[in-house]
């Protein structure tokens, strides 16, 4: 397919970080929309604390904290990812094309992470939402222990596409200490998996809207066939108090 | 040697620590380069007050031997520690271990290298035990008696056919101090420190090594001081300032000793919490049990992700909770294990499969031949 547009490309190779992310602030400041970054391995902090509409198309392995404060951009991972992804993250959109690692979406208040492999352990903890920014995490893998720990707000969806280890898909300390958002997974949920004060409940018609479309939209971005995401059906899990612990120091 | 992807902003702000480790299944000799290239790419995790290396198979024209790797941070040492030596055991070669000048190493201490075996004598005793069990014990009592009763000289690595190279500095400098690109091994470790609770010394860089095992360890053993106090009833002595240690002597300990298979000592270091063992079937709930009633003493508290060599394979091993990062990935008959995928994809850039193994499950490759 013709691309109408020119793509800036950044050989990362034996690159410093800083020198790299220097790089890619002064090409979005001069008004580049796409951005490829070649050779990349283990360099940290890719486009943090950028903001616009800037597209990044990243070639090899991205270090730790990839789009970590980022506000606006697209990320696009050809392979996997690392530590702490969406780390805070604002606003905008990484996808990843394999798995990806440990505490992804940590604080996250806005924008969406899709990884199309297993994601690693305390994903999506402490993601918050406030009116329109709910940040939205999808895995097509399976998770580590502390998936969505403290959430406050936002979307989390996992999809377990391969059936992989399914008694262990979501991992154990599930939604401890949940007191906002919801999370979604496909397939079944051990409930001794899940922390204390989080309810697991039907979908009702709005679920299956927001769901439908958040799918649909990743498995587009990751050419995946809906129809098999779809061939599951999902539970939904939500906190039953807002303050779970709220009385645990007070009396 | 080119250093690591650190340059040129040397100054440091936040850090872990950083591993990385690789075994050729058939025993292939993996040149020194390799290693150093896959630890560099984590210098971030390191703060440069220390980097270490053990290789397995450096040392065939000695392989019977026990090679001893002493660091003397005082010369006035070295005579009372040779004199103990040739009172002790028999040595059938020794030399200086080369290195070479390093701009940013100052003061290093002295490195020798003595190849030994115990003297016959000890197999007059002690009837009921193994000529292996009698001789390794014996090393270790040698080693432990150097590290605790001789000042200024320290034991670095006591293994056959293996050694240790460890230094206060990042890891790409110790390498190049100790001219690790003239090595070839079929096991490599490496390990770039950024010490938080301890010191940043020669002795306290990584890896801790006792026989055959060597140990890097990114994390701190907040249980150090209940593990110290157990293996001294055993005899060992904890004298290199480091929790890390503990763990080195744990598995001489459990697996060596106590002939516990590798499996289920890892379920000692890192046993399964109690309420995932009231789910196991019968036979696993007993072990499981035993074990954590028998070697309650053993269990490692706190954020860990380990590497541990030994001249028949690799172990990669974390934490129950996963506090700290470990990755895998595969090539033929090559093995890694890294805190970072990059660390991986430098020296392998197209692997079979790359993997995070579960918290607390042990990741265990073995040579596919001895050597």
């Amino acid at each position: 397919m013709a691309k109408d547009f020119i793509i800036m490309k950044i050989n990362a190779a034996g690159c410093h970080y800083r020198t790299l992310n220097q790089q890619i602030k002064d090409a979005v400041k001069k008004g580049e929309k796409h951005i490829e970054l070649l050779n990349v391995n283990g360099q940290r902090y890719i486009a943090d604390g950028v903001s616009g509409d800037t597209e990044i198309i990243i070639n090899g392995v991205p270090g730790n904290d990839l789009g970590a404060f980022m506000s606006g951009p697209t990320i696009i991972v050809n392979s996997f990812a690392q530590d702490s992804v969406a780390n805070t993250m604002n606003d905008g959109k990484i996808v990843i094309k394999g798995h990806a690692g440990d505490v992804l979406g940590y604080g996250m208040r806005g924008g969406k992470l899709f990884v199309k492999g297993n994601v690693g352990y305390r994903v999506g903890i402490h993601m918050k939402e406030y009116e329109d920014k709910i940040p939205v995490i999808i895995a097509g893998g399976r998770a580590g222990d502390f998936f969505g720990e403290y959430m406050a707000g936002g979307i989390l969806i996992l999809l377990n596409l391969n059936d992989e280890k399914p008694e262990r898909a979501t991992g154990s300390y599930l939604a401890t200490g949940m007191h906002g958002g919801v999370i979604y997974i496909r397939g079944d949920v051990d409930k001794d998996q899940i922390g204390e004060g989080v309810g697991v409940v039907e979908l009702k018609d709005a679920d299956n809207t927001v769901l439908n479309n958040l799918i649909k939209e990743f498995c587009k971005d990751l050419n995946i066939d809906s129809k098999l995401v779809f061939k599951k059906p999902f539970k939904k899990l939500i906190p039953v108090s807002k303050r779970p612990y709220g009385k645990l120091y007070a009396y | 040697m080119k250093p690591g992807i650190l340059s040129p902003y040397c100054e440091k702000d936040i850090s872990a620590c950083g591993l990385t480790g690789l075994i050729s299944k058939k025993g292939r000799k993996i040149k020194g380069d390799i290693i150093i290239r896959s630890i560099s790419c984590m210098d971030e995790r390191g703060n440069g007050l220390g980097g270490g290396f053990a290789a397995y198979g450096i040392y065939p024209d000695y392989k019977n031997h026990y090679a001893l790797h002493i660091m003397y941070s005082d010369k006035k040492s070295l005579p009372a520690t040779e004199e103990y030596l040739r009172e002790t055991v028999k040595i059938e070669h020794q030399e200086v271990i080369p290195t070479r000048r390093v701009y940013t190493i100052t003061n290093p201490p002295y490195f020798m290298r003595y190849f030994v075996n115990p003297p016959e004598e000890i197999h007059e005793h002690l009837a009921h035990e193994s000529a292996e069990l009698r001789e390794d014990n014996y090393m270790v009592n040698t080693v432990m008696h150097i590290n605790s009763e001789i000042p200024g000289a320290f034991v670095v690595s006591s293994g056959k056919n293996m050694g240790a190279f460890k230094g206060v500095g990042f890891a790409y400098e110790i390498a190049d101090f100790f001219k690790l690109e003239d090595y070839e091994g079929y096991i490599w470790t490496a390990h770039n420190r950024f010490p938080t609770n301890t010191p940043g010394w020669w002795g306290g860089a990584h890896p801790f090594t006792l026989l055959d095992w060597s140990i890097v360890h990114n994390g701190e053993i907040s249980s150090y001081g209940i593990n110290k106090r157990y293996l001294e009833m055993f005899g060992y002595k904890c004298t290199l300032l480091t929790d890390t240690e503990v763990v080195t002597y744990m598995l001489d300990l459990l697996i060596r000793r106590h002939k516990l298979p590798l499996r289920l000592a890892c379920s000692a270091l890192a046993s399964p919490f109690w309420k995932d063992i009231k789910k196991m079937d019968d036979e696993e709930k007993k072990l499981m049990t035993a074990v954590r009633m028998v070697y309650g003493s053993a269990l490692l508290n706190g954020p860990f992700a380990i590497l541990f060599a030994h001249s028949k394979g690799l172990v990669g091993l974390s934490d129950r909770v996963k506090l700290r990062p470990l990755v895998a990935g595969e090539k033929d008959d090559m093995v890694y294990m890294a805190s970072e995928e990059s660390a991986i994809t430098e020296i392998c850039p197209n692997p079979d499969r790359v993997f995070r193994p579960d918290a607390g499950e042990p990741l265990i490759v073995e040579l596919e031949k001895q050597n």
